[in-house]
């Protein structure tokens, strides 16, 4: 092929769809490439889709995207091996269209979004890997992948090849990924009938409720568990730190089915029918982690840019933003008639640390490695509260202020005043 | 369902006949590595510590996650992805 393309976008995950679908609506030529043997078969997340991103490219998505259930109520349980002490926000406000958030099944959303990026004017194939960037210098040209003849030029090329981010670390653009940046996550997804999930969950057609989960269920590595409800089925995993995995000897589908039978969640996916099993690094390195996103001829976007807001589980919406982002930035410089220099490109961090994106991140900067630091958050905390929730409720004939006092004890001989201040400031720092 | 076995039998893969996409460079090393925690880290259970201290790799059921790649302080592995259109192909990702 010596077809020169404006853009090659790789990828055609929530970034990639979202970079070429707005390059090509804003008539760049444009050429996608997917590894996949259709968009989404390669791609997996939760899958929680957050309206307000995807609405900004599409503004009517919810005519006829594939989506699952609208939330209107999310749960946070701290589990022990026996319990969960939670709080649940519901509230009909999340009720009232438009909706905020949906389930998404991935294979499903990202066929239908590729749709739409073909059908506002980029070329995709897929069926094909890229296997290597190809470079002038430092200057990226092209991409070659594993067709015959496979070698594509452009002006610039976007990539949202996903976490593992191989074309850049090939090239040498960031080093390799490391294990304390990323977390691990594996999820099963259990069929059952619609009428089921709407009575054990208490919700009615199309509604739905997402529990985010911490504590035992991650056997002390830092790492949280979820629980989503789909139309006819139920989607559930765990995912802990890849350099906590690396130092126990729970596999992580061990892990998965301990958290399977944990008694709270049991009864929920009883009887139900499972069809698949997924794995998936999610990178949870936040600000710090964050690589070098731009040069002469390429951006980064997406998981490939570490771009995943790890607290309050958002990744989805910010592959979608940074994809526009990057996008527009190169809508731009052609507009005005300048080429994709690394200089020129550099408008595209401007745009990021502009948008909600990196000062979310650089809010939460801390957090990761404070975490790291301080497994008690996901080991301690969790027996103690829920040895202390027991304890206020069991009636068993002992007085309500011994109660109180043991409860205090049992938390001063776990942590001492000193330690629970200290976490009282670390828990606050990470979050601040 | 606590055998990863079948959970894996629940996916549906499109195996590349020509080859593996994962290749351990040399033996020896992972023979050498202590922890081997490729073997526990994988989430589909692609290395099997064999009695005699190697690791055998079966790709067949790879997720295409990366996480060997990552965990591997020794950076002893070919790591590529499959072939265009071939590997995991998920139905409900």
């Amino acid at each position: 092929m010596a077809e020169n393309f404006d853009v090659i976008v790789v990828g055609a995950g929530m970034a990639g769809n979202a970079a070429a679908y707005v390059l090509a609506q804003n008539g760049l030529k444009v050429l996608q490439i997917e590894r996949g043997e259709t968009p989404g078969s390669k791609n997996v997340q939760g899958a929680i889709l957050y309206s307000d991103a995807i609405e900004r490219i599409i503004p009517d998505f919810r005519d006829d995207a594939p989506l699952e259930r609208h939330m209107i109520e999310q749960r946070v349980w701290i589990l022990d091996e026996t319990s969960y002490v939670g709080a649940n926000y519901r509230s009909e406000d999340f009720n009232t269209p438009p909706y905020n958030r949906y389930t998404i099944l991935r294979a499903h959303f990202d066929q239908w979004f590729n749709q739409k990026v073909r059908e506002i004017g980029a070329l995709v194939i897929c069926e094909t890997t890229v296997t290597e960037l190809l470079l002038d210098g430092q200057r990226v040209i092209g991409v070659l992948t594993d067709r015959k003849g496979g070698e594509i030029y452009a002006d610039a090329v976007v990539l949202c090849d996903g976490v593992n981010s191989r074309l850049a670390t090939k090239a040498g653009f960031h080093p390799e990924i490391l294990p304390k940046d990323v977390a691990l996550a594996v999820k099963e997804i259990h069929f059952l009938p619609q009428e089921v999930i709407e009575a054990r969950f208490n919700i009615g057609v199309d509604e739905g409720v997402v529990i985010e989960m911490a504590g035992k269920i991650t056997a002390g590595m830092m790492g949280t568990g979820f629980l989503y409800t789909n139309k006819e089925s139920i989607t559930l995993g765990v995912g802990c730190m890849l350099s906590d995995f690396k130092q126990q000897k729970v596999t992580p589908y061990q892990l998965l089915e301990r958290m399977k039978n944990h008694p709270s969640i049991k009864p929920l996916i009883a009887d139900s029918e499972m069809k698949e099993y997924a794995a998936h690094l999610i990178p949870e390195g936040g600000y710090h982690a964050i690589p070098k996103v731009y040069g002469d001829g390429w951006l980064i976007a997406g998981d490939a840019g570490q771009f995943v807001n790890g607290l309050h589980r958002e990744g989805s919406n910010l592959a979608m933003t940074t994809g526009m982002l990057a996008a527009q930035t190169l809508i731009e410089l052609k507009a005005a008639g300048k080429p994709f220099t690394a200089a020129n490109l550099s408008a595209y961090k401007a745009k990021l640390d502009q948008s909600f994106v990196m000062k979310d991140l650089k809010k939460y900067r801390r957090m990761p490695a404070i975490f790291h630091r301080n497994k008690q958050f996901f080991t301690t905390y969790p027996d103690l509260l829920s040895q202390a929730a027991q304890s206020l409720i069991r009636v068993d004939g002992q007085d309500k202020k011994t109660k109180e006092r043991d409860i205090k004890k049992s938390f001063l001989a776990s942590r001492s005043w000193f330690g629970l201040i200290g976490d009282v400031f670390k828990f606050w720092r990470a979050i601040e | 369902m606590s055998k990863i076995e079948e959970k894996l039998f629940q996916d549906r893969y499109q195996v590349d006949t020509a080859g593996a996409h994962i290749a351990i460079k040399d033996a020896e090393v992972c023979r050498q590595c202590a922890e081997q925690q490729c073997a526990v880290c994988c989430p589909a259970g692609c290395y099997t510590q064999e009695g005699n201290g190697s690791l055998l790799l079966m790709t067949d059921g790879c997720l295409e996650c990366g996480t060997c790649r990552i965990v591997c302080d020794e950076g002893n592995l070919d790591w590529e992805w499959p072939r265009g259109g071939f590997g995991i192909l998920f139905k409900f990702g």
